[in-house]
Formats: structure tokens, C-alpha cells, sequence
């Protein structure tokens, strides 16, 4: 997927002055806060069953050597095969090889944000395999050309008459006089379309929300089923996933299922969770003919014992992206790859480097909302704050601003000569503002007064009243 | 209580420099509580612009001064949940490594409060004397809420306030877009997050707006003012005085 996180700036305004993006964002603020909120209202062992998960996960990351290879032995004792893949590009040939040998032509493809990271879509096109997405909101995207703006809701940026209108441009054989107002209509339509395409794939693509070492499985979630034909139909069943979503049992897995879609969707449990261990056996009546397992790291090994290692307790929720106001304002697509909000913003600098996505851990207001919601009690703010400190060490930051910051905090650290600067500012501020009661412009300070006022202030400093007015008190 | 406590006043550098009345009525409040109430001399910033700007060296510098000139108080008291929080939640945490240091900013830390928190939970305040003519809502400042539990208790004095009614707006708790220097680099994206917050400000039928912390006060009275709303901004330490003067961003005398 093209990287486009150095230009979040623009990206951004681009986001802001879109209507229909912004009449979008409207509806996730309060359809998927809301229910979640009441989800979570409905259990009271909410937070016992965070720690649990956060206990699970942390478990499993102090001994990820040890479930990834107890994994692999149960896949290949179910007769799968697991392929350890170091970085996209080995992940991208190890499917290609797998379709090759397999003669494929096309390729359905389930929810998988570890095929946006691999851009597997584009590297099977260009090897003249046609891939199907099958996920209804990773369906409208892929005939649309666009990258997906949300880890679970891939469309969530787009209108119903946008997507109506992709429709009609791409399902060019049907009826150009047919209705397309609701949604109904249009998932009929999609399911008209996918089903003779899960029929004729070769191979099925899926992500993996868990990978079981106790079992060798890999389990998925999803609403739609899709998952389920996309897996079971053709002659091979891929599974993409990263190393850091082993759990060690199934009964681990059901304690974060039990978080996962209540802090995702608000629902209890989603409507399919599918167990996949291994091919089809010899007395199963369906079932694909090979399991594969393509394991990416692509840089989380090296976040292991490190400063960003609790990153890797995410569970792909979604919750704080929901939750973000930054996110609300201008949507997924502006932090320019594959994981937006939040968890992108501790993520994206984490896989792609720092100087691509600068940005991304300073676009935060940190108001702390996305830790308050993240069922693996990620400290989000904490590791934006990481970035920070990192990108300053390096001096990433602009040079006015560093200097800025430095002459400030020059003063800052000499209290005796800030009360002189604070008092004569607060002077000159309040005469030239004092008529109106705050200013309507100001230099260095124009992002601001575009588009708000700022108060003047009263008069004096603080310091230097009280200063008076001690001054002015007998000594006691 | 036998003793008075003897509260030191952190009066934070926007208070400082733009709303001194908001200090005026800190040390009005505590002295109502039985405070004896000092305010150090050697007092700027807390440096969270220089923390959230990762800029780490400049942070411990500062902290180290504010350290220093807040040793031997009792209590010490802080009119802003962020400012609060920075010294509560972030100062024993930026020495990690210097664990004499590490001590003394936990032994601040513990011994540091937001300004209406403290009233209510540390001096047991039940009510206050103040009037206020008015419907007001009330902002939830993002640190204060989540740092510190700041929630109920602005809510209990301002209820005690005769004449004062409080209309909750939707999504209170929801930030208002300041986040300090974020509001000057990423000026678009604060610009529109205020924007939701005035909308909802409005849609609360108050006709004053209050809040614990300058930043999002000033964020959000700019804001206001900018679209024409007369909707009066004031911090809650003003109204719990009894303070109404010009709110802010209203004209002064600017004597």
C-alpha cells in the first residue's frame, strides 16, 4: 500500500473540507460509541475480564518464541503447514507460490489488515491472479480503487448514494434502471455478485483474529459469513496473520472474544466466530485441501522488550479509533497506511519508521480517551509520547519550532525571569486587547485566530498582583 | 482539624498570564476551607510543552524547579486538572532513572491536587456560599476527568450555588480540541473538533460555559466568540468565588 503519512497535513484538510466524508463520520460518532458504551454497561465483570486479557497477552509475549513454534507443530500435526515470513515481500511469495503451484486464477479474499500491510491485492494482480474481495465494506473499496479507513469498517468514510453509485459504474450487466436506495438493496446486489466468484476461486484468503498454539487453529470473526465461504470452498485455505496473534489455549481466546466485539461493535459476540484447524480430513464432508498459515513479523519481533511492546497486546477492536476525536474529525485515510487513529499512530511509525509518519504521535490532543477504552489497556498517549520524545532526539521537528521550544523553556526553568516576561506580556497582551476583550488575529499564532478568537487577558500577572498585594499585607 | 494545612498554591502559567482572577479565587476558596493558603515565588510552567513536545531534558529541568519550590507544603494545589495531572501522574515517572528525584516528585505527586477535587475530597467541602444568576453546563477538561477523577466534584459545589442551574451537555467528556501546542500545529483538526463541542455547547440551552482548565477555556470561549455566541466562559473557581466580572474574552478595564 502506497505510503502517504508524510502528507497527513494535507491529507487532513483534504478530509475536513469533504462533505460526505464528514456526513459519515457523523454516523460512527454515535452509532458505534453508543453501542459500545452500552455493551460494556451490560457486563459487570467488565474490567476483571480486561485484566484477565491483558494478563494473557502479556504472558504470551514473555514466551511468543515458545506458543509460535508450539503452534506450528499442531498445524503440521493437523496437516497445514505454517510459513515464517520476515517481512511483506516473503509473505507476498509465499502466497504466490502457494496459487502458482495450485494454478489459480482467482482468489477470494476475507478481512485481513495484514493483506493491507502485505498489499496483497496488488501483488497478485501483477502476477495475473485475480483477486475477490468478499467483505462487503472491503468489497465497495476494492471496485472503488481506495485504501480502507478503518481497521474493522474498511467503507465507514463513504455515503450510502457513493455507494450506490460504485455499483452502478462497476456491475455493468445489470439492470441500469434497478433501485439502489437502501442498503438492503445494495447487499443483495454485492451477494449476487460475490457468490458465483466464492464458487469459482482456487484459493481462499482470510486474516486470522487468533491463532491457538494448544490446537494449531486460527479463529476469525466476522458478521457477514463471508469468511466462512471464502475459507471452506476452494482448494487452499490461506491464513495471513502476525506473530503476536498467538494466544496459548482456546479458552484464552474466548476471554478476549468476550472484549473483542463488545468494544468493537457493541455486539456480545459476532455473528460468526470460526474455528479453522487444518485441512479438510479424510471424513469431513467440506473443507479446503491445504491450510496454510503465511506468519509476518514485519518488524513486531523487534518491538519485543522494548518501549512499544505492549502495542502488540492489540486486539484490532477499533474501539479507540472510534473513541479518538481526531479520528472523527478527519477519518482513516488521511493518516496515509494501513492503521489510522490512534493504535495506527503508535503502529504506523513502529513498521514504516518514524521519519514516514512523523506526524501520526503528534496529531493527538492526548485526551486519553483511547486508553480509557482499549479493552488491552494499551497506554496509547504514553507511547504517542514515546514518538515524540524520539522524533525530538533526532531533530525531526521543525527548526523554528525546536527553537520556539528551546527559548521557552530557557525561560521556564528561571522562574525570576519569567515573572518578568509573564508580567510584561500579560501587560502588552491586555492593552492591546483589552478594548475588545480578546484578539481576532495574532502573529505566530494565525492557526489559531483563522478560524477562533483568542481572550485577552485581564491585565496583570497573577504573580504580580500578589506579589503587590503581599506587599501590602502587615507582616504577620 | 487543630491546624490550619498550609496549602501551596501552583498557580499555572496560563492562569498567570491570562485569568489571574482564577488564582484570586483558588486562594479565596482554600482560605474559605481553612487553608493557610502561600504561593511560592519560584513558580512558571509545569513543562508540559516541552513533555508533550518530546522534549525530555527541558521537561526534568523544569520539574526540578517546581520540585524544589513545592518541598515542605502540606498540600499543594493546582486550579487546572492538567496541570495537576502533569505533576501527579507524569513527574515520578520522567526519573525512572534517578531514584532520589524519582522520590521527591513522588512525594509531591502525592501530596498534589486539582484545585475543585481537593475542596471536596481532601477538606470536605459540602457547599459553597457563592451565587450565580444562570443556567451554566459544565466541560469535563480531558486530564482532570481521566488523570485524576475530577467528575463529581465541580458538579457537587456548583449545585450548592444559589441561583444556578446545571444543564449537562452531550458528550461532556468528550475533548475540546486544545492539547496544548496541538492547537497551533494541527490548527484544522482542533478547529473542528471545538467546532462539534460549541455545537453541543449550544444544543445544552446554558448560557454559561465552565470548566476547570484555561487551555480548553480559551479554546473554547475563542471559538464561541469567533461564531457571534455570547454564551459566557468562565473557570470554575470564579464561579465557586463568586467572581463575575467580565468573563473571558470579554471586555475589560485592562488596568
Amino acid at each position: 500500500m502506497k505510503v502517504t503519512s508524510r502528507a497527513f497535513k494535507t491529507n487532513a484538510r483534504h478530509a475536513l473540507g469533504d462533505a460526505h466524508l464528514q456526513q459519515a463520520m457523523t454516523n460512527l460518532r454515535s452509532g458505534f460509541v453508543e453501542r459500545r458504551a452500552h455493551a460494556v454497561s451490560q457486563l459487570p465483570e467488565w474490567e476483571e475480564l480486561r485484566d484477565e486479557a491483558v494478563a494473557i497477552k502479556k504472558h504470551t509475549l514473555a514466551n511468543l518464541d515458545f506458543y509460535l513454534e508450539a503452534f506450528e507443530q499442531k498445524v503440521i500435526a493437523n496437516g497445514g503447514q505454517v510459513h515464517w515470513c520476515r517481512d511483506a515481500a516473503e509473505a507476498n511469495a509465499a502466497v504466490l507460490a502457494i496459487c502458482r503451484r495450485l494454478g489459480a486464477r482467482t482468489v477470494t479474499k476475507g478481512k485481513s489488515m495484514i493483506g493491507e500491510e502485505m498489499a496483497v491485492n496488488d501483488y497478485l494482480e501483477a502476477n495475473g491472479i485475480q483477486p475477490v474481495e468478499t467483505d462487503l465494506g472491503e468489497y465497495i473499496i476494492q471496485i472503488r480503487h481506495e485504501p480502507p479507513s478503518h481497521i474493522i469498517a474498511p467503507a465507514v468514510h463513504l455515503v450510502k448514494e457513493q455507494i450506490a453509485q460504485s455499483f452502478r459504474d462497476t456491475h455493468r450487466d445489470l439492470d441500469p434502471a434497478r433501485q439502489l436506495k437502501d442498503s438492503r438493496q445494495m447487499c443483495d446486489e454485492a451477494r449476487s455478485v460475490l457468490r458465483p466468484r466464492f464458487l469459482a476461486a482456487d484459493v481462499g484468503i482470510t486474516g486470522a483474529n487468533f491463532l491457538v498454539a494448544e490446537t494449531g487453529s486460527s479463529i476469525i470473526v466476522t458478521n457477514e459469513g463471508n469468511g466462512d465461504l471464502t475459507q471452506t470452498l476452494p482448494k487452499a485455505h490461506i491464513v495471513l496473520a502476525s506473530l503476536e496473534k498467538v494466544v496459548p489455549t482456546l479458552e484464552d481466546a474466548a476471554t478476549i472474544l468476550r472484549l473483542l466485539a463488545r468494544s468493537a461493535t457493541g455486539q456480545e459476540f459476532s455473528a460468526y466466530t470460526t474455528v479453522s484447524t487444518g485441512p479438510r480430513r479424510a471424513d469431513d464432508l467440506d473443507g479446503p485441501g491445504e491450510y496454510h498459515v503465511v506468519l509476518l513479523d514485519n518488524g513486531r519481533s523487534a518491538l519485543l522488550g522494548g518501549a512499544f511492546e505492549d502495542m502488540l497486546r492489540c486486539i484490532r477492536c477499533a474501539a479507540c479509533l472510534n473513541h479518538c476525536p481526531v479520528y472523527q474529525a478527519i477519518g482513516g485515510q488521511s493518516y496515509g497506511w494501513v492503521y489510522p487513529g490512534p493504535m495506527g499512530s503508535v503502529l504506523t511509525p513502529s513498521l514504516i519508521g518514524v521519519e514516514q509518519a512523523g506526524d501520526l504521535p503528534n496529531a493527538s490532543t492526548f485526551c486519553g480517551r483511547c486508553e480509557q477504552v482499549c479493552p488491552m489497556k494499551i497506554p496509547l498517549p504514553k507511547m504517542m509520547r514515546h514518538w515524540r520524545e524520539r522524533e525530538f532526539e533526532r531533530h525531526l521537528p521543525p527548526r523554528a519550532y525546536r527553537l520556539g521550544l528551546a527559548a521557552w523553556a530557557f525561560v521556564a526553568r528561571r522562574p525570576a525571569l519569567y515573572r518578568v516576561v509573564s508580567t510584561w506580556g500579560a501587560r502588552i497582551l491586555s492593552y492591546v486587547g483589552r478594548a475588545r476583550g480578546r484578539f481576532r488575529a495574532l502573529p505566530l499564532a494565525s492557526g489559531w485566530t483563522r478560524t477562533r478568537d483568542l481572550p485577552a487577558p485581564e491585565g496583570w500577572s497573577f504573580m504580580s498582583m500578589w506579589a503587590a498585594r503581599q506587599a501590602k499585607r502587615p507582616a504577620p | 482539624m487543630t491546624e490550619k494545612p498550609r496549602v501551596a498554591l501552583f498557580v499555572t502559567c496560563l492562569v498567570d498570564l491570562f485569568r489571574p482572577s482564577v488564582g484570586f479565587a483558588a486562594v479565596k476558596l482554600l482560605e474559605d476551607a481553612g487553608c493557610t493558603v502561600e504561593v511560592p515565588a519560584a513558580q512558571s510552567c509545569c513543562g508540559q510543552p516541552a513533555y508533550n513536545s518530546g522534549d525530555r531534558k527541558s521537561t526534568q529541568a523544569i520539574a526540578r524547579a517546581v520540585i524544589a519550590a513545592f518541598a515542605g507544603y502540606d498540600y499543594v494545589v493546582v486550579p487546572s486538572g492538567s496541570c495537576g495531572g502533569m505533576i501527579k501522574a507524569h513527574y515520578p515517572a520522567l526519573f525512572s532513572d534517578d531514584q532520589t528525584m524519582a522520590e521527591k516528585a513522588r512525594a509531591l505527586a502525592d501530596r498534589t491536587y486539582e484545585l475543585v477535587s481537593f475542596l471536596v475530597d481532601v477538606m470536605k467541602v459540602e457547599r459553597v456560599a457563592a451565587r450565580y444568576d444562570g443556567v451554566a453546563t459544565y466541560h469535563d477538561a480531558c486530564s482532570g476527568l481521566r488523570e485524576l477523577g475530577v467528575k463529581a466534584q465541580p458538579r457537587k459545589l456548583l449545585a450548592s450555588i444559589a441561583g444556578l442551574t446545571l444543564k449537562e451537555m452531550r458528550d461532556s467528556e468528550v475533548c475540546c480540541g486544545f492539547g496544548g501546542t496541538f492547537a497551533v500545529k494541527y490548527a484544522d483538526i482542533s478547529d473542528k473538533i471545538v467546532e462539534e463541542k460549541a455545537a453541543n455547547i449550544r444544543a445544552a440551552g446554558a448560557d454559561t460555559l465552565i470548566a476547570g482548565d484555561m487551555g480548553c477555556l480559551l479554546n473554547m470561549a475563542g471559538k464561541l466568540e469567533r461564531a457571534g455566541d455570547t454564551t459566557k466562559v468562565r473557570h470554575v473557581a470564579e464561579v465557586l468565588a463568586g467572581f463575575t466580572g467580565p468573563a473571558l474574552g470579554e471586555p475589560g478595564d485592562g488596568s
